[in-house]
């Protein structure tokens, strides 16, 4: 089944989640920013993130496929990929 | 000595008896690692529990870390103790560490009442074994489940693989221990390992909810089901503990352990 959602449309959800989950305002995240630093995170709160993007888009990503993975467009590209 | 009716406040835990129900918090900064300490007051829980004079149907076991239910061994404990000694003596200590835990999580696993772990956030390793130990699991929606051990160079040790080889399918176990990845609520629930899901932060009301529902039968009756239904795999602990002394003392352990310490990056919980 193909998802009619395009990669902005992911994007821009991940965006609002981060920011909303983080208590940081949209306006400051923009998608190649370092989340680990712009939303001040450690690796536990990358996870807390992680499920919440997974109950969000009913997907299931292995954290392992994070590795590497520091911006919010490379995050989102993992999502699109599993939807 | 502290008894569950009076109640017990200490440095990792605390526990007390109500309404039938006896209720361990664990309470230890960053996210209730299982060290000497912890092991301590938990052994202390199980004597109080094994001692209960009160009737009581249900134990409960939660958290108010905000990180989670537990996130596992005490990892820099483990690995400062060991750099202290000789290697033989470390492994030693290892050894002594780990059959003291299983006989904790025996105790837990074996006792008449309906155990439930009421989990949120990370409960990682150490911290899954003591919710495997339960007869149900109760989490919330931000819990995250993984044995991150491999990332060590090591296999779970505190019963996990017999425990978890228990409840779910083999394929979910050798997902879980090969690929060290941690999986969410909904997943935990899919396969069978988590009872209920629910909202963020009602899991420990749930529990209790479900701590009631059980009150309302013969107590003799659900004891004789449990035991059972739950049979302790004995044996299989014992050889998880030889396995997980026979890896210990490789080289890539230490490497693990501290890089695990010393990490100053964001991503040591990531796999």
């Amino acid at each position: 089944m193909i998802s009619m959602q395009t990669a902005d449309q992911t994007l821009d959800e991940i965006l609002a989640l981060a920011s909303a989950h983080f208590k940081v305002p949209r306006e400051k995240l923009s998608p190649d920013d370092d989340f680990f630093k712009t939303l001040g995170i450690d690796s536990l709160q990358t996870l807390d993130l992680l499920t919440k993007l997974e109950n969000h888009f009913h997907v299931e990503l292995p954290d392992y496929e994070l590795q590497g993975v520091s911006d919010f467009r490379t995050l989102a590209g993992k999502i699109k990929s599993r939807l | 000595m502290s008894t569950l009716e009076a109640g017990w406040y200490g440095e990792t835990l605390a526990y007390e008896l109500k309404d039938g129900v006896a209720e361990v918090c664990l309470h230890r900064n960053p996210c209730n690692e299982i060290g000497s300490l912890s092991l301590q007051e938990m052994e202390s829980f199980c004597t109080a529990l094994q001692n209960l004079q009160q009737p009581s149907h249900a134990v409960i076991i939660y958290s108010n870390k905000k990180a989670g239910f537990c996130a596992g061994a005490d990892l820099r404990e483990l690995y400062e103790r060991s750099q202290k000694m000789e290697k033989a003596e470390a492994l030693q200590g290892v050894r002594d560490f780990l059959e003291r835990i299983h006989h904790v999580l025996n105790v837990i696993d074996g006792t008449p009442q309906t155990t439930i772990a009421a989990v949120h956030g990370v409960t990682f390793g150490g911290g899954l074994e003591l919710a495997l130990a339960c007869d149900l699991i109760v989490a919330d929606k931000t819990a995250r489940f993984a044995f991150p051990e491999l990332r060590l160079g090591l296999i779970p040790g505190f019963g996990g693989i017999p425990r978890l080889k228990r409840d779910v399918g083999n394929a979910i176990v050798r997902d879980l221990l090969l690929t060290g990845r941690s999986f969410n609520a909904a997943k935990a629930q899919q396969v069978g390992l988590v009872s209920q899901v629910v909202a963020e932060g009602e899991a420990l009301r749930v529990a209790r909810t479900t701590a009631s529902q059980v009150r309302k039968f013969d107590r003799q009756t659900s004891a004789t089901a449990k035991k059972f239904i739950k049979p302790i795999p004995r044996e299989e602990l014992r050889q998880e503990i030889d396995l997980f002394c026979d890896l210990f003392l490789r080289p890539e352990v230490e490497a693990g352990l501290k890089k695990f310490v010393e990490s100053k990056d964001a991503q040591p919980y990531l796999p």
